[in-house]
């Protein structure tokens, strides 16, 4: 039987973080709670914060279950993550500018040529460019979970658009409209910050033809998207355009927005819009959520696309198992974040480790994203994993393993009241001329007794996530 | 501001203001049915769905025009692109895109039309009657217009929100008239008879009017008089006149925080300018249904003019 970390109790004991919020728990009636919890989702769903399952139908409007209960940390152990985080950011970014530039680190011996070149998510149409400041990832989310008081995980990192921080944003917003009494009486370091930041990463990483104040917009592929909601709601608190790609077009070595004053140009674009749809005469030709054009006036200087195109090949599941050694090689420090060990099942030794273990490890698509297509073996039937070890057998290079971890859990308020649920972590690390970090994240709980999946689309809840002030 | 921006407000005005006109059809459509008439109670209904384009439509669907399924043609219909259901949902979703561009108030006023009226959507249409339906959708209507005028900023988005009312009211009021005049009122020797009143009063009250109007001209109903009311006073809030001035009064305002010249301007101007030329012996003379014919025109023209001028995002 696994033992899973708390973190509110510990041996008995009320964990230092937690000790103001027992009283609060304690003294709230069920029908307080029930009440409360509709208000909440009744904010949510006025303000609008819904999203859609890709592929899944269904009612457009879903709201994102939202538990009350907070996650807490110290300041003292948010500093060391925050540390980690940074590290961890300014490695991957060193790293992309490498393998576009001369490949430092694969002439050293360090990362094998083949997970790199060959990998899908390499950009050829990039090598070469140096993007402004050397930034390709701008936003770097860090997926994180925790197994003790002091063990952290790193599970992924995201350096192409992360989702998830109008989240954090809004959870904090209606908890403090909601409970202003617990706000008073916890000293709780605030997030609001974001947008300013944000804004200011995206305009630091301007090009240098830009003159005077640069204008940033941000590209969505439009209103059906499952995040667009995200999307308009930074756009809003930025003070920015949001533009979809029509919107925008490419004349001379500069892209415009179409505006009612006519032309207008535009230096910084935040795009949360994939790779392959952003040039239609670069990458993929069918589509229709691009500007055709923008990677020539992103070649010649003209425009900062945030994220850098190529970006990706640095949060690629294989290649995740190499940046401690980028933070080596680069950085020449010791990696303060511990990687989950893992299995290639591209390496014979380790397959056969794998499927001779599958009962007891998580196994992922290598290009795999929002919990889909994955075995948690522990949580499987028998048949299950005999089907997913014919998936293995018949492609190796498309999965990797790890152990399960023993994720840790916070007290979470469910029908019968409150039991402890796992959660995760994944803070937002901004890079521009500087790194920075806001105290604070987006804790995914997974609400269903015993689940380890925490994503949205398979029945998992969001909480505000503080971080005491000293 | 990005010219999609500024399209969709328009919209969000276009919509708002049509389901408003479809409610008021409803309205003019139930009265006119209650009235015995020569022509017997179907053929009126017909003669409106006639008139607002959509006959062909329904009796496709639906075929025979039953009130019951004219009401659901108008009100609840997602495939007829006018219905009022069709419109709120259009105007939620433009607004759902431009978001930024909305104070919360105006949103909430959208978004919970939006929400209500899913509710109705699931209720049994017998608990239903018109008159509800239409005075949900009045009220809505105006929440929404109340908000807008509470709250939102007085940008240039203000004035393509007004834009796109006062162009849709315009056409609107424009087409209501000629309803009565060319499509209910087929043979001339009709005009002046007690059903010819009978007409006048209902489509008055079908623009929350008709209290106004007594108190603007007093005495008999003439044609005239309507005439004059709905297209030349400036102080009937729905007078196509009036409706002119605001579509001027806002493209003044573009142009002078643009600080430049638009063909929408200039056509705006001329439409004015003919309609304060104008007095209603010069549109009888005309013929009313061939003014208004030419007035729907100029007004489609005219919103040509303001997407190349601003929705485009080209310079003219």
């Amino acid at each position: 039987m696994t033992v899973y970390f708390n973190e509110m109790y510990n041996d008995g004991q009320v964990r230092v973080p937690y000790r103001q919020l027992e009283e609060w728990m304690n003294n709230m009636p069920a029908e307080l709670r029930q009440m409360k919890q509709a208000q909440a989702e009744d904010l949510f769903r006025r303000i609008g914060i819904t999203f859609a399952v890709y592929g899944e139908g269904g009612d457009p409007d879903r709201l994102i279950p939202f538990d009350m209960f907070p996650r807490v940390f110290t300041s003292a152990e948010w500093a060391r993550l925050e540390r980690g985080v940074k590290q961890r950011a300014r490695a991957l970014n060193a790293f992309l500018v490498d393998v576009y530039g001369r490949g430092e680190i694969i002439r050293a011996g360090r990362i094998p040529a083949k997970l790199v070149y060959q990998n899908a998510a390499f950009e050829k149409a990039v090598v070469g460019i140096k993007p402004s400041k050397g930034v390709y990832s701008h936003i770097v989310g860090v997926d994180l979970v925790r197994t003790g008081p002091d063990e952290f995980f790193v599970l992924e990192d995201n350096c192409r658009t992360p989702s998830g921080v109008s989240y954090m944003l809004e959870n904090r917003e209606i908890m403090m409209r909601m409970f202003p009494a617990l706000f008073r009486e916890n000293r709780i370091q605030p997030v609001d910050s974001y947008p300013d930041l944000l804004r200011r990463t995206l305009a630091s990483v301007a090009p240098e033809k830009c003159q005077g104040e640069p204008t940033v917009v941000i590209l969505t592929p439009g209103h059906f998207n499952s995040a667009y909601y995200e999307h308009s709601f930074l756009a809003d608190l930025m003070g920015v355009e949001l533009v979809e790609g029509p919107d925008l077009f490419v004349q001379g070595e500069f892209v415009y927005m179409r505006t009612t004053e006519g032309p207008k140009r535009v230096d910084v674009i935040y795009r949360r819009i994939d790779d392959a749809f952003i040039d239609p005469l670069c990458f993929r030709p069918d589509s229709m959520l691009g500007i055709p054009g923008l990677m020539d006036v992103y070649r010649s200087g003209g425009v900062s696309i945030c994220s850098a195109p190529g970006a990706g090949v640095a949060d690629d599941k294989a290649v995740y198992t190499f940046v401690p050694e980028m933070v080596r090689f680069y950085l020449g420090e010791e990696p303060i974040l511990n990687n989950v060990p893992t299995w290639q099942c591209a390496k014979s030794d380790d397959l056969k480790y794998v499927l001779d273990h599958l009962a007891e490890l998580v196994v992922k698509e290598v290009h795999g994203s929002g919990g889909y297509g994955m075995l948690v073996g522990p949580k499987s039937t028998a048949a299950q994993v005999a089907a997913f070890r014919e998936r293995i057998i018949a492609d190796p290079g498309n999965y990797i393993a790890q152990p399960t971890l023993a994720l840790s859990t916070t007290p979470t308020f469910v029908e019968e009241g409150i039991a402890p649920r796992h959660v995760d972590l994944r803070p937002y690390c901004l890079v521009g001329e500087r790194v920075e970090l806001v105290p604070g994240g987006l804790t995914r709980v997974a609400l269903t007794e015993g689940s380890l999946v925490v994503n949205s689309s398979q029945g998992g809840g969001v909480k505000d996530t503080w971080v005491l002030a000293e | 501001m990005l010219s999609r921006t500024a399209e969709n407000l328009y919209w969000i005005g276009r919509y708002m203001e049509r389901a408003e006109t479809v409610a008021r059809l409803m309205e003019v459509g139930s009265r006119i049915s209650l009235l015995p008439s020569s022509q017997g109670y179907r053929s009126d209904w017909q003669s409106l769905l006639q008139a607002i384009g959509s006959y062909d439509a329904f009796a496709k669907k639906y075929g025979d025009p039953v009130q019951r399924n004219i009401e659901s043609h108008l009100f609840f219909d997602r495939d007829n692109p006018s219905s009022i259901c069709s419109c709120i949902y259009m105007a939620r979703e433009n607004a759902r895109i431009v978001r930024t561009a909305l104070t919360s108030q105006v949103w909430d006023a959208i978004n919970s039309a939006f929400q209500e009226m899913r509710d109705l959507e699931r209720t049994p249409r017998s608990e239903l009657d018109l008159s509800r339906l239409t005075e949900w959708t009045m009220r809505h209507s105006a929440q929404l217009r109340g908000s807008i005028e509470g709250t939102q900023l007085r940008s240039d988005g203000y004035d393509f929100l007004n834009i796109g009312y006062f162009l849709e009211r315009a056409d609107s009021t424009a087409r209501l008239l000629d309803v009565k005049y060319y499509v209910l009122l087929p043979r001339i020797d009709f005009v002046g008879s007690g059903l010819d009143n009978y007409q006048w009063m209902t489509l008055l009250r079908a623009m929350s009017s008709h209290r106004a109007f007594h108190w603007a001209y007093g005495g008999e109903i003439t044609a005239e008089k309507i005439a004059h009311f709905l297209i030349l006073n400036p102080n009937c809030p729905r007078s196509l006149l009036a409706c002119a001035s605001e579509l001027l009064f806002h493209m003044d305002r573009l142009g002078r925080q643009y600080d430049r010249a638009s063909s929408a301007r200039t056509e705006a101007r001329s439409v004015l300018a003919r309609l304060v030329e104008t007095s209603t012996d010069d549109i009888f003379e005309e013929g009313l249904h061939e003014f208004l014919t030419g007035f729907i025109s100029q007004i489609a023209s005219l919103s040509g003019r303001i997407h190349e001028s601003y929705l485009s995002g080209d310079l003219t």
